[in-house]
C-alpha cells in the first residue's frame, strides 16, 4: 500500500520547498475541499437575506471603501491558496488609491472580492469585511451581501476595467451594444434612444472623435488603445462612486499609456469618485496615486501616502521595489531586482514572508509574523526592524558599527 | 470569398481524384468479386464450367486483374463518372444514380430528425452542465453522455430490440411497414404512423449514440468562453447570471457549435450503416453494405463518391457559416 502511494504523487514546487501529495492526500483535500466549498456557497446562496444582515456602519465616513482583515482563499486540489490573506486597508472619497507588488501577491484577487467577482467555487471569501458607503447613504458589507444586490452596484456605482483591452470586449456585440446595456440596466427608464446618447456621449468624453462610427465597430476593428478607451467610456457611464482599474494600461505601448493615464485622471475629478489603481509599475503610481499600498504574498506589508512610500519607504521589500525601478535613487545601468521568489502560495510559512530574500533578515524574522508598526496615520509597515526584539538587535548592531568606525 | 471557395472546390477536386483511385484499387483487389460470389453455387454443382464463368467476367469487366487492366477499367469508370453516369448495379439491377436516389431519403429522414434531437438535447445540456460546473447534475450528464458515445451501436440497437420488441412488445422489431398489415390505398395517415413506429427505435439508437458528443462539445466550449475576460466584463456591468451565460457566453459558444454542427448537414443524407442494417430498414447505408459485401464494384464506387461529396459540401458550409456567425472572419 504504502509502494503504491509512493508511485502516485502529485509534485508541489515551491521555491525552498518541493512538496509531495500522495494520492490519499489529495482525496482527503478534494474531499475537504468539497465540504468546505458547500458551505460557502450555501451561505451564499440563501433566499430572503434581511438588509439588516450585511448594513454596517463606515469607521471613517470619509472613506468610500475599508478593507477589513480581508481573507479570500482558493480551495484547489492541491491545498488553499491563500491569495488575500488579511488585508485592510481605506480608500478614501475623492482619491486614488494605488496598489503594487510582485506578479500574484494578490491585487486582482483584492480587487475582485470588491466585486464579488472571485471565481467560484473554489475561490471563496474566507474571512473580513468589505464595507462600501453606497450612494443611498447606506453602508453595506460587501462579504455579506445577497447577489442580487450586490448586481445594482456592480456596473453602476462600482465599475472595473481591465489590463486586457484586446479580450475584455465580447468580440461578437457592436462597441454601441455592448455599451448601451449598461446604460439600459442601470438607469431607470432608459430608452434605446437615450441609452446611445449616453453612449456616445461617454465615447466622446474619452477622446474617441467619430464616436458615430466607433459605435457601429465590432472590438476586432480597434486598437488596443481604443478599446481601452471604451472600457473606460463603459464604466463611466453610469457615473460610478468608485472606479477599479486592473493595470489599466500594462497591455499598452508607453504614448497610449500616458493617454490613458491621463484620461483616467481626468474623469476622476469629472464624477469625483474615486480610483482603485492597480498595477505593478511605480512610475505610474509615482504619478496617479494619493495613497499606496504595497501587497507581498497576499498581505498588505507597507502603506501611505505616495510622498512617505516614496520618500521614505521603510520596509526591506519596498526599499527593493524602489531600487528597481528604472530612474529610480540608485543609478545603476542595470535593473535592480530582488533576489529569489515569493514562497510558496500554498504552505505559508508563519513568519514573514520576506525572509528568504530580505537582507536585514535575523532570528526574530523566522520566528513570528511582525506587527504593523506606525509612523505616521497613514504610514504603517509590517518589519521586525522597527520594534521590539528586532529593533534591539538593530541598535546593537548599528552601536557595533559605530564602534568598529570609532576605532578606525 | 469566391476566389477562396473555388481554391477549395478544386483542392477538393483533386483529393476525390486520389480517394476514387485508391477506393477502386481497393474494391477490384477484393478476393472475392461479384461473379465469383454469383457463381460458386453453379460451379459447384456443375451447372457451370470455370469457361462460362470466365466469359461473365469478361462481360462484367472483371476478368483482367493485372495492374494495367485496372488502371484502363478505372478510366473508364472515370469518363463515365466525369459525364454524370455512375454506370449499371450489378446486385441491383438499375442505374447507380436511381438507387442512390431512391434509397438516400428514408436515411435522410432517419438521420436528420435523430440529429435535431441531438441539437434540442444535447445544446442545453452542455449550457447547464458548463454553467454549473463540477455540479451533481454536471457529473450526472458527463457520465451518461460518455456512456452513450462509448456504447457500439449494434449493441445499443440489441438491447433496445431486446427490451422494448421482444420483451415489452411496443415498438416493432425490423424493416419499415408491418408486412402482415394490408393498408386500403388512401389510408395515407396509417402508414404514415405505422412507418413512424417503426422509425422510433432506430432514432432513438443514433440520438443516443451522438447526443453526447454534441453535450460534450457545447460544454467543453461554453466552459472555455465562461473563463474568457469579456465575461468577467459583463459581470462586472452588473448583469445577471442569466444574461451572461445565455446572451454574452451562448453567442459565443454559436460560433464553433453552429459551425460544427453545419458541416454536419451533407453528411445525413450518407446512411447509418450498422444501425440500418441491424433494423433491416432499407436506406442507403444497408444498400451500401449488401453491395460491398456482394463485391458491387459499380455502387460501391458512386456509393463512396457520392459520401466524399457530401464531406466536402459539408466542409464548404461549415466554412460558410463561420463567416456568416463571427463578425471577425473574412474567408481569404
Ligand atoms: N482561479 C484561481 N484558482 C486558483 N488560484 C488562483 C486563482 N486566481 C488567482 N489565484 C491565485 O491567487 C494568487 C493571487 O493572484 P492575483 O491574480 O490576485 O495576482 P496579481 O497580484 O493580480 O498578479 P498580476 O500582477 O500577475 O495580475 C496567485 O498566487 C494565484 O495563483
Ligand atoms: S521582518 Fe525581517 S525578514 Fe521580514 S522584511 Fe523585516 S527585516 Fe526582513
Ligand atoms: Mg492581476
Amino acid at each position: 500500500m504504502g509502494l503504491f502511494d509512493r508511485f502516485k504523487t502529485k509534485k508541489i514546487e515551491g521555491v525552498d520547498d518541493t512538496m509531495y501529495l500522495t494520492l490519499r492526500e489529495e482525496r482527503r483535500i478534494t474531499k475537504e475541499n468539497t465540504k468546505i466549498i458547500k458551505e460557502f456557497e450555501r451561505q451564499k446562496n440563501r433566499k430572503h437575506v434581511t438588509e439588516a444582515e450585511y448594513l454596517t456602519q463606515m469607521r471613517d465616513p470619509s472613506n468610500v471603501v475599508e478593507f477589513d482583515n480581508l481573507h479570500t482563499y482558493f480551495f484547489t486540489e492541491v491545498g488553499t491558496v491563500k491569495a488575500v490573506n488579511g488585508v485592510s486597508f481605506d480608500i478614501p472619497q475623492g482619491k486614488i488609491v494605488g496598489v503594487v507588488g510582485e506578479s500574484g501577491c494578490g491585487k486582482s484577487v483584492t480587487s475582485l472580492s470588491l466585486m464579488q467577482l472571485v471565481q467560484a467555487p473554489q475561490g471563496q471569501i474566507a474571512d473580513g469585511s468589505i464595507r462600501y458607503q453606497a450612494g443611498n447613504g447606506k453602508c453595506y458589507d460587501i462579504t455579506k451581501m445577497p447577489k442580487d444586490q450586490m448586481l445594482k452596484i456592480r456596473g453602476k456605482e462600482i465599475a472595473m476595467i481591465f489590463q486586457e483591452p484586446m479580450t475584455s470586449l465580447n468580440p461578437v456585440f457592436r462597441i454601441g451594444e455592448q455599451m448601451d446595456e449598461v446604460v439600459l440596466l442601470h438607469v431607470e427608464g432608459a430608452t434605446a434612444e437615450s441609452a446611445k446618447a449616453r453612449s456616445i456621449e461617454m465615447l466622446n468624453l474619452v477622446g474617441i472623435a467619430d464616436e458615430e462610427k466607433i459605435y457601429k465597430n465590432y472590438p476586432h476593428e480597434l486598437s488596443g488603445g481604443m478599446r481601452q478607451r471604451v472600457m473606460i467610456a463603459m464604466a463611466l457611464a453610469c457615473d460610478p462612486r468608485l472606479i477599479i482599474a486592473d493595470e489599466p494600461t500594462t497591455a499598452l505601448d508607453v504614448t497610449i499609456q500616458a493617454q490613458i493615464l491621463e484620461l483616467l485622471r481626468n474623469v476622476k475629478d469629472k464624477i469625483n469618485g474615486s480610483i482603485m489603481l492597480i498595477t505593478h509599475d511605480l512610475g505610474v503610481i509615482a504619478e496617479m496615486a494619493d495613497n499606496v499600498v504595497v501587497m507581498y504574498a497576499g498581505r498588505i506589508i507597507e502603506q501611505g501616502t505616495v510622498h512617505e512610500i516614496f520618500k521614505e519607504p521603510k520596509h526591506p521589500y519596498t526599499i527593493g521595489l524602489m531600487k528597481s525601478k528604472p530612474g529610480g535613487k540608485l543609478k545603476e545601468d542595470r535593473l535592480y531586482s530582488i533576489k529569489g521568489q515569493v514562497p510558496n502560495p500554498i504552505n505559508m510559512p508563519d513568519f514573514c514572508y520576506f525572509c528568504n530574500r530580505c537582507d536585514h533578515a535575523m532570528n526574530i524574522c523566522s520566528k513570528e509574523y511582525p506587527n504593523m508598526v506606525k509612523f505616521s496615520p497613514d504610514h504603517l509597515t509590517a518589519c521586525h526592524l522597527y520594534y521590539g526584539e528586532g529593533l534591539q538587535e538593530q541598535n546593537q548592531k548599528r552601536m557595533q558599527n559605530n564602534q568598529s568606525e570609532g576605532k578606525e | 470569398m469566391w476566389k477562396y471557395l473555388l481554391r477549395r472546390i478544386a483542392l477538393s477536386l483533386l483529393i476525390l481524384l486520389g480517394v476514387s483511385a485508391l477506393i477502386y484499387l481497393l474494391v477490384m483487389l477484393m478476393p472475392a468479386d461479384y461473379i465469383d460470389n454469383q457463381t460458386s453455387a453453379a460451379l459447384q454443382n456443375g451447372s457451370m464450367t470455370m469457361e462460362d464463368v470466365m466469359r461473365l467476367k469478361e462481360l462484367y469487366g472483371l476478368a483482367d486483374k493485372s495492374f494495367t487492366g485496372i488502371a484502363k477499367s478505372y478510366i473508364a469508370w472515370l469518363k463515365s463518372t466525369a459525364s454524370g453516369d455512375l454506370g449499371f448495379s450489378f446486385m441491383y439491377g438499375r442505374p447507380v444514380t436511381d438507387v442512390l436516389s431512391d434509397y438516400i431519403w428514408i436515411s435522410f429522414i432517419i438521420a436528420f430528425l435523430s440529429y435535431i434531437f441531438q441539437i434540442i438535447i444535447g445544446i442545453p445540456m452542455g449550457v447547464k452542465a458548463a454553467s454549473n460546473q463540477y455540479s451533481g447534475y454536471d457529473y450526472t450528464v458527463s457520465v451518461f453522455a460518455m456512456m452513450g458515445t462509448a456504447l457500439p451501436s449494434f449493441f445499443l440497437s440489441a438491447l433496445l430490440m431486446n427490451v422494448f420488441s421482444i420483451q415489452l412488445g411496443i415498438f416493432p422489431l425490423q424493416g419499415l411497414v408491418t408486412a402482415t398489415r394490408i393498408f386500403p390505398s388512401d389510408a395515407y395517415i396509417q402508414v404514415f404512423l405505422d412507418k413512424a413506429w417503426h422509425l422510433v427505435l432506430p432514432i432513438t439508437v443514433l440520438t443516443t449514440l451522438n447526443v453526447g458528443g454534441t453535450m460534450k462539445f457545447t460544454r467543453t466550449n461554453m466552459l472555455e468562453v465562461l473563463s474568457s475576460d469579456y465575461i468577467r466584463t459583463a459581470r462586472a456591468k452588473g448583469l445577471s447570471e442569466q444574461v451572461v451565460t445565455y446572451k454574452h457566453a451562448f453567442r459565443n459558444t454559436l460560433i464553433p457549435l453552429v459551425t460544427s454542427l453545419s458541416g454536419m448537414l451533407p453528411g445525413l443524407f450518407g446512411g447509418a450503416m450498422i444501425t440500418e442494417t441491424v433494423f433491416a430498414i432499407p436506406g442507403i447505408g444497408y444498400m451500401a453494405l449488401r453491395a460491398t459485401r456482394g463485391g458491387d464494384i459499380p455502387f460501391i464506387m458512386g456509393y463512396n463518391m457520392f459520401l466524399a461529396i457530401l464531406t466536402v459540401l459539408g466542409m464548404l458550409i461549415s466554412d460558410i457559416m463561420y463567416m456568416v456567425v463571427d463578425p471577425r472572419v473574412k474567408l481569404s
